[in-house]
């Protein structure tokens, strides 16, 4: 009897092959349960932080998001704090919106020329160019703001020379890199026989370039766009070392304003913990936090959407 | 107009686009490196900082930039390796698997700043770890983990399907085939990967202001036992870094070469990319080569 339990055990133990692939499972499995609750934890708790202005200090969600003066160490008549966030806020905006209007046309007119025009030099040049400088850390961009678009700027339209405008120069060419080269693997996408059949009807190459590759493009150009937005949204350094950091409304593009990072990097510091002060820049930080949730969803539906078209 | 005077038009317009891009991106690389490079020598690149005088270095800062990177490799390539593994390699298509991708790419799109504060009230506040090089390290992990996945997986997608098959084949468990055939076959690919990712920790700066720290304290580089407060390789000391170090001394620096220090610093950060660059192309091709007996 022994005997045959013995056997009945050797024959349904796990052999030394299975444990370790299931051990291996488990350790790989882990590790991505470990960047999971990174993210699960990073949320709850900037959100829990977030909220604390509203829920602990009772400021009220609206007057928040609308309020002109940002001064959260003095209350108003009412003796509410004053903390509206609108000036970082639209300055934020305001910075991500120009920045991308601006760099997005040299952006795709520079892939269209890498891909359409002239694949050899696109290949040679421009490629290793803006692969580099995708990966200039934000710092040195801010530096080179400070030391040669600032002092630009106070020569061309006086004043301080620090404001949205320097911000907006410093971040059309962080962005540019990252935009070009996501355009390029956009029309790279586009199938040769696309412009084969285009060309053979009779258009010209601009035709071609206008009509069909653009136009297959669109989806990937669009992503490439919000994702560049996405990453000026977020840049805190090299924003906050030219934007001049006047927590105002901005009133023209020369005057210094501030965003919402450039006020979080600033101010953390300087504010106790647990402070209203401080709950409020971690309102700010959720802010960015939700935005930033934001452009990933849009960039998700343009890609669901690109995807049914094709 | 006609199609061809049009066209002659768009293709000029194109031109001059391409060039003018060439022209911003080149000035900039020239400006930094031919502004930063004259301030470069041996006793900047060694000497600590000085925070009134003139002639201070970044010695303190460059071993620091060096130190975070390492241990920040250390921590986050074990995870993203295996992240990779079970993503690529074992990860049904379904629901959860879906959610979790979702997941990474949120986290790959937070600003770096949130990343900073969350480590900054994780590690330093709660964990009580204080500014040191710890709390920077596993904050500069968050940062790296979801591009060096992706990285990972990107280089596990290039090894052909037949080779699975092949180790499947053999009677190999699915994870002997992963370690024992396809990772091999993927290191060229994941230490390009590794040594791009390295590139951009390098250069962080926003999640490390709450987390590393803003100040360099000296180091004594004879010490080398990692539990007195003045050994370099302490962890739990606050480390400026060299880019932290250029947003700080542009910011609120009171030395009076702050410029000249800070051009020296963006011409060193910028060459150890490019040398990230390259040696990532270099090695990547060389591994190949000796692997595949190509």
């Amino acid at each position: 009897m022994k005997s045959t339990q013995q056997l009945e055990r050797q024959l349904k133990r796990h052999s030394k092959a299975a444990r370790l692939e299931s051990w291996g499972r488990f350790i790989s499995f882990s590790a991505l349960l470990l960047i999971v609750a990174v993210v699960v934890g990073i949320i709850g708790f900037v959100a829990s932080k977030g909220i604390a202005t509203f829920a602990t200090n009772h400021v009220s969600l609206w007057d928040f998001l609308t309020e002109k003066t940002w001064n959260p160490n003095i209350k108003d008549a009412h003796g509410n704090p004053e903390v509206g966030a609108l000036p970082m806020i639209v300055g934020s905006f305001l910075i991500t919106i120009l920045s991308a209007i601006v760099a997005t046309p040299f952006a795709i007119g520079t892939a269209v020329f890498m891909n359409e025009i002239s694949p050899n030099r696109g290949a040679k040049i421009l490629q290793p160019v803006t692969e580099l400088l995708v990966g200039i850390p934000s710092v040195v961009y801010g530096f080179i703001g400070l030391s040669v678009v600032v002092p630009v700027t106070r020569a061309v339209f006086g004043g301080s020379g620090f404001g949205i405008l320097s911000g907006t120069c410093v971040l059309f060419v962080m962005i540019l890199p990252t935009v070009t080269s996501m355009s390029t693997d956009a029309l790279k996408a586009v199938p040769r026989y696309y412009r084969e059949a285009s060309l053979a009807l009779g258009a010209t190459q601009w035709q071609t370039i206008y009509k069909v590759v653009l136009r297959a493009a669109t989806p990937g150009l669009m992503t490439a766009v919000v994702f560049g937005m996405a990453r000026a949204f977020g840049e805190a350094l090299a924003v906050q070392m030219v934007i001049g950091n006047a927590a105002l409304m901005p009133s023209s593009l020369v005057a210094p304003a501030s965003t919402l990072t450039s006020v979080l990097t600033t101010g953390i510091g300087n504010t106790v913990m647990g402070s209203l002060q401080n709950n409020a820049l971690w309102s700010l930080a959720l802010v960015l936090l939700l935005m930033s949730l934001v452009f990933n969803l849009i960039i998700r539906l343009i890609g669901r959407k690109g995807r049914m078209q094709a | 107009m006609n199609s061809k005077t049009q066209n002659k038009m768009a293709i000029g317009a194109l031109y001059g686009i391409a060039g003018f891009v060439v022209l911003i991106l080149l000035a900039l690389l020239g400006y930094i490196l031919i502004s930063g490079t004259p301030q470069l020598s041996w006793h900047f690149l060694t000497a600590p900082a000085k925070a009134f005088l003139k002639g201070g270095g970044v010695g303190v800062q460059l071993f620091n930039s060096f130190y975070l990177l390492f241990l920040a490799m250390l921590i986050s390539f074990p995870i993203a390796l295996g992240a990779a593994i079970y993503l690529y390699e074992y990860a049904k298509n379904n629901w959860l698997t879906t959610t979790i991708r979702t997941a990474i790419e949120i986290l790959s799109s937070l600003p770096s700043v949130v990343v900073g504060l969350f480590g900054f009230l994780f590690f330093v506040v709660k964990l009580r770890l204080g500014f040191s090089i710890l709390s920077g390290a596993f904050a500069l992990t968050f940062f790296n983990l979801p591009l060096l996945t992706r990285s990972i997986e990107d280089s596990l997608r290039t090894i052909s399907e037949t080779q699975r098959e092949g180790g499947l084949a053999l009677g190999l468990s699915r994870w002997e085939t992963v370690t024992k055939v396809i990772l091999p076959a993927a290191v060229p690919s994941i230490l390009t990967g590794v040594i791009l990712s390295a590139g951009r920790v390098f250069g962080e700066a926003a999640a490390l202001i709450y987390t590393a720290g803003q100040s360099a304290p000296a180091l004594n580089f004879m010490d080398w036992n990692p539990f007195n407060i003045s050994s370099p390789l302490n962890p739990m000391r606050p480390a400026e870094t060299l880019a932290v170090h250029i947003w700080k001394i542009n910011s609120e620096g009171i030395m009076p070469d702050a410029k000249a220090i800070s051009s020296g610093s963006s011409a060193v950060l910028v060459l150890a990319i490019l040398i990230f660059n390259f040696a990532a192309r270099y090695l990547g091709k060389r591994l190949y080569k000796r692997l595949t007996s190509a």
